[in-house]
Parts: structure tokens; sequence; C-alpha cells
């Protein structure tokens, strides 16, 4: 899919949105009015917009807890999310899990789990069913560097290649896995190499590039839905932020954080826009008006929806 | 004598370890330059320095295996897993391989695992949550801790050190900071498989663990308030178990509560209480009384989590009724 002007301002309006509605929940939080800890994608806006903007209506999409941004695309409203962050009733885990663990299969969003990587080889058998069934759909996981530390991530992978199911596998490697830094996650050069033994194409793209992931996504998923087999995407990104909002991460260098600051990948994209003539500062003045409504609003809304009540603790153990 | 808080007596058992013993070593993730999400191992790493105190990738199951192999190659290892639920990640190697190891060939294997368990009252969810004594207790050749005091915590992990088997220390998360107590400075070692009675009583027996038996001594205070005077018996070992202690104080009591966290249905609770009724069905004066967590995943949300729970105020009300039967 080649990009319109109106679907790079789209990038750029996810992106924003991503990152307003994070910034609004670092606040909720630090003000205790959510259920659970937060961890954000700022600095990695780029790389769920991107990837999950390249994908069809049907296809399935089993993100991570910092891709935000692949829930705003896949048309979660922002009211949904903090309603989700509260813990709410009727919000997507009804206050039985938190964080970004929103499942709903109508818009073909798998909700993960804390233990690393288990959406793996769940998407896996999502796009297992899309080839038995013979439909022209992919699956797309996101997952972090550390997590390919992991057995699950070596049988999934492994599978999906074996089996060659339409599967697009994107590594957000944000270069830390809590407090472990890339070197003692993995001895390969670059984490792509992996892609060599499990014999599957690997790419290597810039992460805070949201037309660069798009672009590397849209052509994976064009092999996948034409029985081409799994692809893993490494997006080259970085942890702006601490793992969590309790983690103050004074293991990360600052100079790490300086030069990466320079590569923010929503000043970049602006930039960019703007130099195409796709974007200006009164249409920048329009849209920071617009998000600071729609986010006021949205807190305003779900922090009006009802609480779980106690019995609700029993209900959906089982499906009826 | 000194008091210490939870978090503190691990640290000081292992940091006492690593000084007397050159074949102990600790592995896990985020333990050395981090020193541990709860910071239980901050400080070893300068002191012992990388080869005894080993940042890991993410992968539960090569831990759990290394430390087999390095417990079966003449070392002395302690592995930590990050999340005691995230030992379902690296289940098989120790389910399968490290606890019959000895009973297939003879060699022991001598590794402790550490986990922070249990929930926190300040929901951490489904996945941060989890009491799982009864995953391992099935388990035939793994020995399974649950402390509830600093001095034990020190005591316990000490012995799972020194014990020639696969021990697990379920450590209390909910503990590690709001619990400080007496600990001995030197040498402590608590023997695995003894419970000890944690308060004196006439009643009515409660039998707990982990948290369990921190909340029902609160509970316990309550009710003598109300005159009701209730024997708590700390389990602290779950494999093995201290029958006897049990026994005894069931004989003395006649009525016996038994909490714990878990999940109620097959939870360690149910075997408790199943050894009971064999051995001591002529002594109680009324029905064995279960009071667990719910038969449902943890959840998050304060009210959800509450409800599932059990807590003092939950073991006052059994308590009672156990009491007034
Ligand atoms: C199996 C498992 N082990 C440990 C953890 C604890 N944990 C949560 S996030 C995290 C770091 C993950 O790093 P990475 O995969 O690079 O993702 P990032 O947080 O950097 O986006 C760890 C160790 C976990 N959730 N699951
Ligand atoms: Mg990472």
């Amino acid at each position: 899919m080649s990009l319109t002007d109106e679907h790079r301002r789209q990038l750029y309006y996810y992106m924003r949105l991503s990152r307003a509605v994070e910034d609004a929940a670092w606040a909720l939080n630090n003000q205790g009015r959510m259920v659970g800890r937060l961890y954000t994608g700022h600095g990695q806006e780029a790389i769920p917009v991107g990837a999950a903007y390249a994908l069809e209506p049907e296809d399935v999409i089993a993100p991570m807890y910092r891709d935000m941004g692949a829930h705003l695309v896949r048309g979660v409203d922002p009211v949904e999310v903090f309603a989700q962050f509260m813990g709410k009733r009727d919000s997507s885990n009804m206050g039985k899990d938190s964080g970004l663990h929103i499942g709903d299969m109508s818009r073909g969003i798998v909700g993960m789990i804390s233990v690393l990587p288990d959406s793996l080889p769940v998407a896996l058998g999502v796009a297992l069913a899309f080839k038995i069934r013979k439909e022209p759909r992919v699956a797309l996981t996101t997952f972090g560097d550390g997590s390919t530390s992991t057995g699950a991530f070596h049988e999934a992978v492994n599978m999906a290649a074996v089996l060659q199911v339409p599967l697009v596998l994107v590594c957000e490697n944000n270069g830390w896995a809590l407090s472990t830094p890339n070197a003692r996650e993995y001895a390969a050069a670059n984490l792509v190499d992996k892609a060599v033994g499990y014999g599957i194409p690997g790419r290597h793209v810039d992460g805070n590039d949201v037309e660069a992931v798009h672009a590397a996504v849209s052509e994976a998923a064009a092999l996948a839905r034409a029985g081409g087999g799994p692809t893993l995407i490494e997006c080259r990104t970085m942890r702006m932020r601490g793992h969590s909002n309790i983690d103050p991460a004074d293991y990360v260098p600052p100079e790490m954080l300086a030069e990466w600051a320079e590569r923010d990948p929503i000043h970049r994209y602006r930039a960019r826009i703007e130099a195409a003539g796709l974007w200006d500062a009164e249409r920048e003045a329009g849209l920071e008006a617009e998000l600071q409504e729609r986010i006021d609003q949205a807190i305003h809304q779900a922090e009006a929806m009802p609480e779980p009540e106690p019995e609700d603790v029993h209900v959906g153990v089982f499906a009826e | 004598m000194r008091h210490l808080t939870y978090y503190q007596a691990v640290r000081e058992a292992l940091w006492q370890a690593l000084e007397a013993d050159p074949r102990v070593f600790l592995l896990g993730e985020d333990i050395a330059t981090y020193g541990g999400v709860y910071k239980v191992t901050e400080g070893l790493l300068e002191r012992f320095g990388p080869d005894r105190v080993i940042d890991t990738p993410i992968s539960e199951n090569a831990i759990i295996g290394a430390a087999t192999g390095a417990a079966i190659a003449g070392m002395r290892p302690i592995a930590e897993i990050q999340f005691a639920d995230f030992i379902a990640s690296g289940f098989d190697p120790l389910v399968n391989m490290t606890s019959t190891i000895h009973y297939r060939w003879g060699q022991p294997v001598p590794m402790v695992l550490r986990a922070p368990a249990g929930a926190t009252w300040a929901s951490a969810g489904p996945f941060h949550s989890q009491s799982m004594e009864a995953w391992f207790a099935q388990i035939p050749g793994l020995k399974v801790v649950m402390p509830a005091t600093p001095a034990d915590a020190k005591g316990l992990l000490t012995a799972a050190i020194r014990d020639p088997n696969p021990v697990i220390v379920l450590e209390q998360k909910y503990l590690y900071r709001r619990m400080t107590g007496p600990v001995p400075e030197g040498e402590h070692v608590v023997p695995i498989g003894e419970a000890q009675v944690a308060r004196e009583g006439r009643d009515a027996t409660i039998v707990a663990w982990g948290t369990m038996a921190f909340k029902s001594l609160q509970a316990a205070e309550i009710l003598a308030a109300e005159g009701i005077d209730v024997e708590v018996v700390d389990l602290r070992s779950i494999v093995p178990w201290d029958r006897e202690t049990v026994l005894a104080s069931v004989a003395k009591t006649g009525r016996v509560a038994v909490v714990y966290e878990a999940h109620r249905t097959a939870g360690f609770g149910a075997e408790v209480a199943a050894t009971i009724a064999e051995e001591a069905f002529q002594a109680l004066d009324a029905p064995i009384l279960r009071l667990a967590g719910l038969d449902t995943p943890i959840p998050a949300h304060p009210v959800l989590e509450a409800e599932y729970l059990p807590d003092e105020h939950k073991v006052v009300e059994a308590v009672r009724g156990l009491v007034g039967f």
C-alpha cells in the first residue's frame, strides 16, 4: 500500500493521539486514579502505528503492552483505554486484568498476558487458522528484544517458519529489557540475524521512522498473504522512559537518551510532512486543541463509568 | 535482638551464604546491576562480582535448567525467578528433570529457586499475585517453603541452600517491606519441615502459611478482644509439612480452620484438611473449615481483589462460626 497525503496525516495523527493518551495516563497514574502500573511506548510510537496501519481490517494483531497506537489504529477509543486503565466494570478486562491487555477479536485484537511473550505462539495459531481456511488474512504480533530470549519465542518462530503460516513478527528493539541491555540478552550482532537460523526473511528498519515501519510491514504482510510465510522485522528504537512509571531507570546512560531524543519519531515525522507541504502550524494548533478536548472528555466519560461489584469476581471463569 | 525487614533478612541469608561457601552463586533476571525488582539482591554484585551474581536473559526455562546443571556439577546455585508466576515458563525442567534426578539415578540436586509469590493487595492482577505452592506439592522430589516472618525468611533460605535437594522458596512479596522482626545476626537455620506455633490458644486452631499466617495472627488479636483464644500454627514448610504439630494443636483445641491464599479447589489446604480428618477425626468438635482464595483468576481491581482474597476480617468471621458451632 502506498501512502496518500491523507494516510500520512493519519499516521501523524495516531502517533500524536497515542502519546497524548499515554501522557494523560501517566498523570492519572501518579494521582492514583488507575488500577495497576503504566508501561508506555513513549518514543516507540512509530512502530505500533506504522505496523497496525499496514494491516487490513480483517487481519489480526497481537500487540504488546507498549502498543497504544496499535489499539487506536484498530479503532479502540481513548474512552475504552481509560476505562480499561481504571478497571471499570464495562471495560475490556472488566477490572479483572489491567494495563494494555485489551482483547477484542471482533476488531482483530488479541489481549496479551504479562508472561512474555505468550502472545507469540497464539498469533501463530491465529495465522494457522487463516492458512487452514485459505483466507487471505495475516496475523501480526509485536514483542520486545528481551522477549526473544525465551523458549516461547524460539518455538513459535520456528514452527511458524516450518508451517509457512501468514505471520508478521515485529520486534520492538528498544535497547533494554527492564534493566538488561541488548548485549546481555543476545550475542548476535543484530537481533534480526536470528531470522537466518529459522530460514525466514529478516528486515532491519529504523523503528523511529513510521513510514519505514509501514513499508516493511506492508511488504511482509503481502508476502505472508501470498503464501510466503513469516518475516521477522527488527525495528530499532529506544525506550525513552522507565520500564514502568515507577522505574527511575538510572541504569540508562543519559547520553543514550539525549541521542535518541533527537530522533523522536513524532518530531521527525512532523518535520517531514511539513516539508512535504502536508502540515503547518495552523493544522498543528488545531490538532493540539482537538487532542486536548478529546482526552479530557474521554477521561471524564471513563471516570463516570461504574466500578465492578464484588460479586463480579465470580463471573466468567467459564463460557456459558 | 536486632530487627530486620523481611527483604533484608532474605538478602542477609544470601550475603552470608555467598561469604561462607564459594560454590554458592546467584542467577536471575535483573538481579545484578538492578538489584532485583524488589531490591532483594541490591549490593551483592558490588560485593561478590559478576561471576557469582549473574544477570540472565529472560529465559526461565534456561535459568531453572542451568541451576539444575550447575547443582549436579558441584555448585550451589540460587536461581531467582522475577515473579513466581513466571516459574510456569520453566515448569518443564523443574517438574520433570530437576525433581526426578535423585530418584532416577541417585544424584543430589542442591539448588534453590527463590521467587516472590502471593498477592499484594495492590492490584497486581492475575499474573503477579498467584500462590502456587500446590503446583509443586504435587511433584515428589521438590521441597517447598513459605516463610512468614523475617527470621524464617533468613532461616529457611539458609536451610534451603544447605539442603541436598531442590528447594523452592516462595517469598511473600506482601511481607517484603511490611514486616519487620527480630532476626539472629549470625548463622541462622530453620529446619525445613517444622511448623511453628506462632500463637498459643485454647478455643480453636488456625493452620496457615505465608502471608495468611501473618493475617491469621492479626485475626487472633481481634478475636482475643472478643474472648476467643486462638492458636495459630504457621506451617512454614509445605513439603515436607509438619503433621505432628498440626495434629497436636487440633487435639488440644478440637476446632480447626485451614487458611490459605491460593485457589480453594485442590489447594494445599485440602491436603491438610484431609489429613486432619483421617488422623484426628475423634478430636474434632466441629467440621474442619477451609478459608481460601476463590476459584477464579486473581483480579486486579481493588473491589474484586478484596473479594478474592482471604484477610484478617474474613478469618475472624470464619473462626467465630467455628467456635460457635
Ligand atoms: C516470562 C517472563 N519473565 C519475566 C517477566 C518480567 N518482565 C516484564 S517486562 C520485562 C522486560 C521485557 O523486555 P522486552 O521484551 O525487551 O520489552 P520492553 O519492556 O523493553 O518493551 C520483564 C523481564 C515477564 N513478564 N515474563
Ligand atoms: Mg526491550
